[in-house]
Order: structure tokens, then C-alpha cells, then sequence
């Protein structure tokens, strides 16, 4: 048992400051109200007291302008409070461009997470201090649920898709992460340890055990080949599905007249549910893959389709796009 | 007390078990309410022992894992949503109206007996193998994943909907239809307004949550795919269709103990209510701005997050009614003639309580603070507090004010209000460090925990201990109060009501003649007949003194 109680954790990323200075905004004017209610009561319960048995109070039956008040008060300051909220919601779901991209699957009870170089962990996870972090989450099983309270962050973890969340460690340490949604039997255990480190620590570390590393451009480079995805998915261009080289990270137009992103959602969502979302110009051909293929298998093609650049030119895993890097940015 | 009572009127099992009489049917709820609330109540007891030590006291993950789902399941569906409504609502909303019964008494009965078929499903699910998806039953846990008995405790749960569904359609067509003259839409007591709007959400929302575990217990037994993803099925579609119920079903829970405080300030305050049509207004606003809501149980699912701004705007909409109702009733206490008689403390607590629980709501409709708070404790302090803050000091509160009508008896006036601050106490030692472990992060659902949050825990196991006292004293004292209790007289309080008009136990038929009403609610000034002295007793010895 801790000798002193922390009322709140600590501050170890962009997002703590802001949700909790939201926090102290709401308790103000939470504790405002609580108290003048509750003063407001306390006075009257003494004041207006019953003091002789057959006694009766005043017939005050309402009052528009107070009504009217306190409607229109409680309204603004809740609109206020939304609308903070809002801001920084908005920012939590809006990852920047910048991010180092880490892949975490949940499972019945452990956590597998893979840095960019194909480096993987179990129920832990590196991150270099100061750099923007974006973790691309899937679950092989049930809802689970990543959150690092000191970072205030936490998302969904949903099988079927992807979730997204970021965050940028402020402070090196080791901070606890947490299954959030709760996901059978040992849900109470299925969490680990961040480990923020300087940026060079970061870099010796992946370095350090590169041994074992499983390269998912080549792992997925394989897969492409082993499941024929090449012999539709030419790369000239010419085949029965669009060539992908260049595709990620790129808007797509679709054959309704609306574009997406192609970003890890949208090629998971073709890979399983290919009719749903057909690139203009192409027939809906493509069977899906449900049942087909693992997670990690999934998140081996995604990696490979990310590598491959506008050129013509098969990727042997060194290439990356500018903007979803692959590469590892252990230098800011 | 009259010779002649509904209590007495005839004998046997019989005469009960196959009763029509709204006031029988609300005690044959009352027993088998109060039956699932000390399983429920079991379940928390040792929830709270087994959180003791970081590792876990008590028990095995599986074991936890069932108890807080049968705790949830027991308290949400079996004690809370029937609590108020089908024992206070049934007993006195036909008496308040100046009616003689519901307009369909035998439905009535049948809603009694579909919630006990119910009952038995979820009891037999729990003594075969238990339920450890949660109260919430998320897909894919709950229809593929969990090895729990979880099949025949839909199918309770799914039975037991129509129970609601029936008990709202009674209401409201009761309500509308069988008014005494002079009872206007505005003489209504706000009770009978706050189970108006509670029925809406009873009639229009209970179907969708049957259907939707109808559909998770489907997948579950024929391995359908409405909500596996591996068969393109979404597993957050049960959370849209769940939630379309459940948040609203916070409503039900909490609208009938908001119409409970709204009779008993005015009755202990003597002076009419303050903002009589705002407090009515907002009972239906609640339930239908409460449809509206329920996605920001989803904030962090990956929803769209326009879908997020929108359901975070409604959720701080729907608190507006709510702090409406908080200052009329604080207002009807100005300049009042105020004592401080057991029922008044119960709503007074329950307003403590209410500001606590509908303020930390504030908290986590704030998208940016959810995605700290989501799934922590603060969730489960919050609901908590609004649902046995509010909900349990309303219904044990207005237990005390109708139970002189109810039973014709007086409870110990003392040791009732000993208990009233014993529940006040015990309540927020046991949920308010829960406010705190949630801010440092501790998930909720946990069997074992890290060390540093063992004494937060450590208090709300002892906090609990003090509830639990809270709980059993007042079902020692009103259990002695039905031999030993002090004769109430049709009136003790004295209060304004219709209900207060009749004998204490009511004849069968309520009233012996159809009563004629042309006063206004909660008004004192104008009504003679209330004897505001001690020891008088009301107006109306119908039938003779006992």
C-alpha cells in the first residue's frame, strides 16, 4: 500500500496536460453548482424550519425568469464544455502525418505489437520520447480495449477492423497500459508496459534485437505471391484489379463517384469485404479472403502494399512512402 | 384502520396468486423485487470482499468475472427497473387518478408472472454455470466467445421485456383514460407524470433491446452472423442497438424516484411545488432527448466522429432537464414549513446524491475527458450514484412515505431515520473513491488489481460494509412495523394527494365513491380537510376506526 494518495496519474504525453486542465475546467464549475445547491439547501432546511405544528409555507408557485435562467446558464456552460471536449476529441482521432506506425493485435488475453521494422513484442511496447506514435490496432477474438492512462489515451480494439490511436510521449519511464474493454476471463491481466525511451536508447534497442525479426515486407511480399494476388493486381497496371504500387496513403476514386483513403482500414476492407468498395473502372471480382488469413497475415500484406512505391519496381522491404513510413524514425 | 382492506378483503394463496387488485399484484412485485435484490446485493457484497487485496481475496477470475455479471444483470433488469415502477407506480398510480384499478388488471397480473418466468431463466442461468459476459453482453464475447450460460439468461432477459412493455402500456393507458373528474393533465401528481414519461420509454425502447438479445442468443445457438465479423457481421451494431435501449433505461430507473422527491419535498415543505409544469416538462423531455444519447456509451468504439460531436451535444442537452428539476425542488424548500420526517431525508439525500451522479455525467459527455474516463472506475462511481444514489434513495424513500398507506402502519420514526443517514454515509464512502481510482486509471472489470490503488479499494469495501447495514435495518424495522407499527390514519403526513383521501390499507375498489377533484396539487392553503395537527389523523374514517 502507497503511503500518500495521487489524485490523478501522471503527465507522460501530449494528451495528459490538455484532458486534464478539461478536468479541472469541469470540476470548477461542477463544485460551483454542487455547493451553492447544496449551501442553498442547508440554508433553507435551517431557516424555514417548521415551527409550530399546524404551520404551513408560502405558496410560491414558480417563477418565469428564474426558469428562464437557470435553462440558459447551465445550457452555455454545457455548450462550453462540449465544445472543449470537442477540440480535443477531434485531435485525439485526427492522427498527424508524422507518426511512427506500430501494429497491435489483442487477443484473448495478450497484447502482440510490432514496431515498424517488423521488431515484436509481447505485452510490451517501446516508443522513443517526443516522437508523434500511431498505433493501428486489430483483434483477433473479442472487443478488447488499449489505454495508457499517464498518456490519457485509450481506443476500441474491435475485430473486424482497424482502430487507430496516437499519442507523444513527454517523459521517459515505464508506464502501464490496461485491456479497457472487458473480454472474458483474465481481461485483468491482459496488460503491460509502455517504455518510453530517448530517441538513440530507442535506436540501439531495435537494433539491439533485429535477430529476431521477422520482416513483414517480405512476409507479406510472399503471401502476395503464394495467394496469385499478383495475377490480378499487375503492376502495370493492366491486370483485372488496379495495380498497387503507389495505391497506399493515395485518395482512391471508387466506382460510385466518391474516393477514400487508402489507408490500412480500406485495405483490410478489400482484402475481406472486397465488393464493398470498388476502385473505378474495375469489375467486382475479387473473392474475399474472410477466414483466409491471420491477423498478422494481414497486417504482413498491408505492410507490403505500403512498401510498394509509384514505380514499377518490386520492393524488397527497404521502401517506404514519404508519409505512412514503414522505416523506423529513430532520428527526429 | 378499517375493518375491511384490500389486505384482508379475501384469504389463500389463491386469493393472491390469481389477484387483479393493482395493490396486491404491486406487493406480490414487492416480494420477489426485494427477493432479487438480495441476490444482487450477494453478488456486490462479495465483489467488494474480493477487491480487498490487489491479487484478489476471494475468489477465481471466472468466479469474479460472473459476479459482477449477475450482480449487473440481477440489480439492472430484476431490481431497478421494475423497483418504483411496478410496486410504488402500480400500487398508488390508479389511487392518485381516483381510479379503481389499472385499465387492464389482468394484464397486470400477466406482467407479474412473465417477469418471475424470467426470473427463473436468469436464476437457472446462474446456478448452471453462471454469466460472465457483463450486464452489457457485448458481441463477440457474449454470442461466440464466452463459455458461460449464457443462452437461457437472453432468454430471461428478452421474457422479462414484455413485462415492461405490458406495465407502460397500463400506465399509459390508465393515465389517459381513467382520470376522475377534475384530475386535469396539470392536477396530476408529478409521480404520476414522471411514470408517464418512464412508460414512453418502457413501450418504445424495450422491444429493441428483446430483439437485440434475441439476436446475440441467435448467433450464439445457430451460429447466425449478424454480429461476428469472421461471417461480415458487426459486433458494434449490438452496442447501436443495445444502448438504444439501455441509455434510456438509465431514464427508467431514475424519472419514477424523481417523481417520488417531487411528492415528498412539497409534502414536508407544505407549500406547493416550485415550476409544477418545468418538473413535468422535463420528466418528458428526459425520455424523449433520452433516445438520443446513447452512442456516447460508444465514443471510443471508432464510431464516426461527427457521430461522437453529435451524441456528445445531445448528452449535454438531455442534462438541462435534469438540473431544471434539481433547482425547482431546491426552490420549493424557500420559504417552506419544513420537517425533517424520514421521507424528506431520503429526498434530500437523494438530491446529494443526484448532483453528484448527473455532475460526474458531465464528465464523461465530454469527448475529451471520456477517452481518459471510458471503462474506468469514474464510469462505475457515476452510475452508480445515479443508479442506488438516486434510484435506491428514491424507491427506499418513497417505500417510507406510502408505507403508512400501504400497510396502514407507521415504521419507528428513530431508528428509520438513523437508516436514512447510515445509506447517506455508507453510500459515498463506498462509490466516491471510486471517482478517484477511476482519474488514476484503474479499469473497471478487473478480478486483480496493481498495488498502488489497494486503498482506495480498501475504503469503498469498508464504505460498503456501512451500506449494507443501511440496507437491512430498514427491512428489519418495516417488517416489525407490520405488527407493531403505531395505526397511521389515512393521512399522517399530512399530504395533498388523492391517495391521501382513502383509507390506510385502501379498500379493494380504492375509493368508495368516485372522488371529485377541485383542489390543485400540493396545495395546502386552500384544503380544510388536511388536519395539520399531530395526532388527528386525516379526514376520511370511511370505515371506521380498528
Amino acid at each position: 500500500m502507497q503511503s500518500q494518495l495521487p489524485l490523478y496519474p501522471e503527465q507522460a504525453s501530449n494528451f495528459a496536460p490538455q484532458v486534464d486542465a478539461l478536468m479541472v475546467f469541469i470540476i470548477a464549475i461542477c463544485v460551483f453548482f454542487a455547493v451553492a445547491v447544496t449551501l442553498a439547501i442547508i440554508f433553507f432546511l435551517y431557516k424555514f424550519r417548521r415551527k409550530s405544528t399546524g404551520e404551513i409555507g408560502v405558496a410560491i408557485h414558480g417563477d418565469m425568469r428564474l426558469e428562464s435562467a437557470w435553462i440558459v446558464v447551465p445550457l452555455v456552460l454545457a455548450l462550453a464544455m462540449f465544445a472543449w471536449g470537442a477540440v480535443v476529441y477531434v485531435d485525439f482521432r485526427r492522427a498527424p502525418t508524422d507518426t511512427l506506425d506500430i501494429y497491435v493485435i489483442g487477443k484473448q488475453w495478450m497484447w502482440k505489437l510490432q514496431q515498424p521494422n517488423g521488431q515484436r513484442e509481447i505485452n510490451e511496447l517501446h516508443v522513443p520520447v517526443g516522437q508523434n506514435v500511431r498505433l493501428i490496432m486489430g483483434s483477433e477474438d473479442v472487443i478488447h480495449d488499449f489505454s495508457v492512462p499517464a498518456f490519457r489515451v485509450k481506443m476500441d480494439v474491435v475485430p473486424g477492423r482497424y482502430n487507430t490511436l496516437w499519442f507523444r510521449p513527454t517523459k521517459t519511464g515505464k508506464f502501464h497500459f490496461y485491456c479497457s474493454q472487458y473480454c472474458g476471463t483474465n481481461h485483468a491481466i491482459m496488460g503491460g508496459w509502455v517504455t518510453v525511451m530517448e530517441p538513440d536508447e530507442y535506436t540501439a534497442w531495435l537494433s539491439g534485437s533485429s535477430g529476431t525479426i521477422a520482416n513483414p515486407v517480405l512476409a507479406g511480399e510472399k503471401l502476395f505471391a503464394e495467394r496469385s494476388c499478383l495475377a490480378c493486381h499487375a503492376s502495370d497496371g493492366r491486370g483485372r484489379g488496379p495495380s498497387l504500387n503507389g495505391f497506399f496513403g493515395g485518395k482512391v476514386k471508387l466506382a460510385d463517384g466518391s474516393t477514400v483513403t487508402a489507408d490500412e482500414e480500406y485495405i483490410r476492407e478489400s482484402l475481406f469485404n472486397p465488393s464493398a468498395k470498388i476502385v473505378a473502372g474495375y469489375q467486382p471480382l475479387m473473392p474475399s479472403y474472410q477466414g483466409q488469413l491471420t491477423e498478422e497475415q494481414t497486417l504482413d500484406l498491408i505492410s507490403y502494399v505500403k512498401s510498394l512505391q509509384a514505380e514499377p519496381a518490386p520492393s524488397t522491404g527497404a521502401g517506404a512512402t514519404p508519409s505512412q513510413g514503414t522505416q523506423t524514425t529513430g532520428k527526429k | 384502520m378499517p375493518k375491511v382492506h384490500y389486505l384482508n378483503a379475501s384469504y389463500g394463496l389463491k386469493s393472491w396468486l390469481l389477484t387483479t387488485d393493482h395493490k396486491r399484484i404491486a406487493l406480490l412485485y414487492l416480494a420477489s423485487v426485494t427477493f432479487f435484490f438480495f441476490i444482487g446485493g450477494l453478488f456486490a457484497t462479495m465483489i467488494r470482499i474480493h477487491l480487498l487485496t490487489p491479487g484478489g481475496f476471494l475468489v477465481s477470475p471466472e468466479t469474479y468475472n460472473k459476479l459482477f455479471t449477475m450482480h449487473g444483470v440481477t440489480m439492472v433488469f430484476f431490481f431497478l427497473i421494475p423497483s418504483i415502477p411496478a410496486i410504488i407506480g402500480n400500487f398508488l398510480i390508479p389511487i392518485m387518478i381516483g381510479a379503481k384499478d389499472l385499465a387492464f388488471p389482468k394484464l397486470n397480473l400477466l406482467s407479474w408472472y412473465i417477469y418471475i418466468i424470467g426470473g427463473c431463466f436468469v436464476l437457472y442461468s446462474f446456478s448452471t454455470g453462471g454469466l460472465d459476459t457483463g450486464w452489457t453482453f457485448y458481441t463477440p464475447l457474449s454470442s461466440i466467445y464466452s463459455n458461460s450460460a449464457v443462452t437461457p439468461a437472453v432468454i430471461g432477459v428478452f421474457i422479462n421485456g414484455f413485462s415492461s412493455i405490458l406495465t407502460g402500456l397500463n400506465f399509459l393507458v390508465t393515465i389517459h383514460t381513467m382520470r376522475a373528474p377534475g384530475m386535469t393533465w396539470f392536477r396530476l401528481p408529478l409521480f404520476v407524470w414522471a411514470h408517464y414519461a418512464t412508460s414512453i420509454i418502457f413501450v418504445l425502447g424495450t422491444p429493441v433491446i428483446a430483439i437485440t438479445l434475441l439476436l446475440a442468443g441467435l448467433e450464439r445457438m445457430f451460429h447466425l452472423g449478424f454480429f461476428n465479423p469472421a461471417m461480415g457481421g458487426d459486433p458494434i451494431l449490438f452496442q447501436h442497438l443495445f444502448w438504444f435501449y439501455s441509455h434510456p433505461a438509465v431514464y427508467i430507473m431514475i424519472l419514477p424516484a424523481m417523481g417520488v422527491i417531487s411528492e415528498i419535498i412539497p409534502t414536508f415543505a407544505r407549500r406547493p411545488i416550485f415550476g409544477y409544469s418545468f418538473i413535468a416538462g422535463s420528466s418528458i423531455a428526459i425520455a424523449v432527448i433520452g433516445f438520443l444519447v446513447w452512442a456516447h456509451h460508444m465514443f471510443l468504439t471508432g464510431e464516426s466522429v461527427y457521430a461522437a460531436l453529435a451524441f456528445s451535444l445531445m448528452s449535454y442537452l438531455v442534462a438541462i432537464p435534469s438540473a431544471v428539476k434539481v433547482f425547482n425542488w431546491t426552490s420549493t424548500l424557500y420559504k417552506g414549513s419544513i420537517s425533517y420526517d424520514t421521507p424528506m431525508l431520503y429526498a434530500l439525500g437523494f438530491i446529494g446524491l443526484f448532483l453528484v451522479g448527473g455532475l460526474t455525467g458531465l464528465f464523461l459527455a465530454c469527448l475529451g475527458l471520456d477517452i481518459h474516463l471510458h471503462d474506468t472506475y469514474f464510469v462505475v462511481a457515476h452510475f452508480h450514484y445515479i443508479m442506488v444514489g438516486g434510484a435506491v434513495m428514491g424507491y427506499v424513500g418513497g417505500l417510507h412515505f406510502w408505507w403508512p398507506k400501504i400497510t396502514g402502519r407507521m415504521y419507528p420514526e428513530f431508528l428509520a431515520r438513523i437508516a436514512a443517514v447510515v445509506l447517506f454515509v455508507g453510500f459515498n464512502l463506498t462509490f466516491f473513491p471510486q471517482f478517484v481510482l477511476g482519474y488514476l486509471g484503474m479499469p473497471r472489470r478487473y478480478h486483480s488489481y496493481p498495488p498502488e490503488f489497494q486503498a482506495l479499494n480498501v475504503m469503498s469495501t469498508a464504505g460498503a460494509s456501512i451500506l449494507a447495514l443501511g440496507y437491512l435495518l430498514p427491512m428489519v424495522y418495516l417488517v416489525w412495523s407490520l405488527k407493531y407499527g403505531a395505526i397511521a390514519g389515512p393521512n399522517p403526513w399530512p399530504a395533498t394527494g388523492l391517495e391521501w383521501k382513502t383509507a390506510s390499507p385502501p379498500p379493494t375498489e380504492n375509493f368508495d365513491v368516485t372522488p371529485v377533484v377541485d383542489w390543485e396539487p400540493y396545495d395546502f392553503e386552500h384544503r380544510p380537510d388536511l388536519a395539520l395537527e399531530p395526532g388527528i389523523g386525516g379526514l376520511l374514517p370511511a370505515h371506521g376506526d380498528d
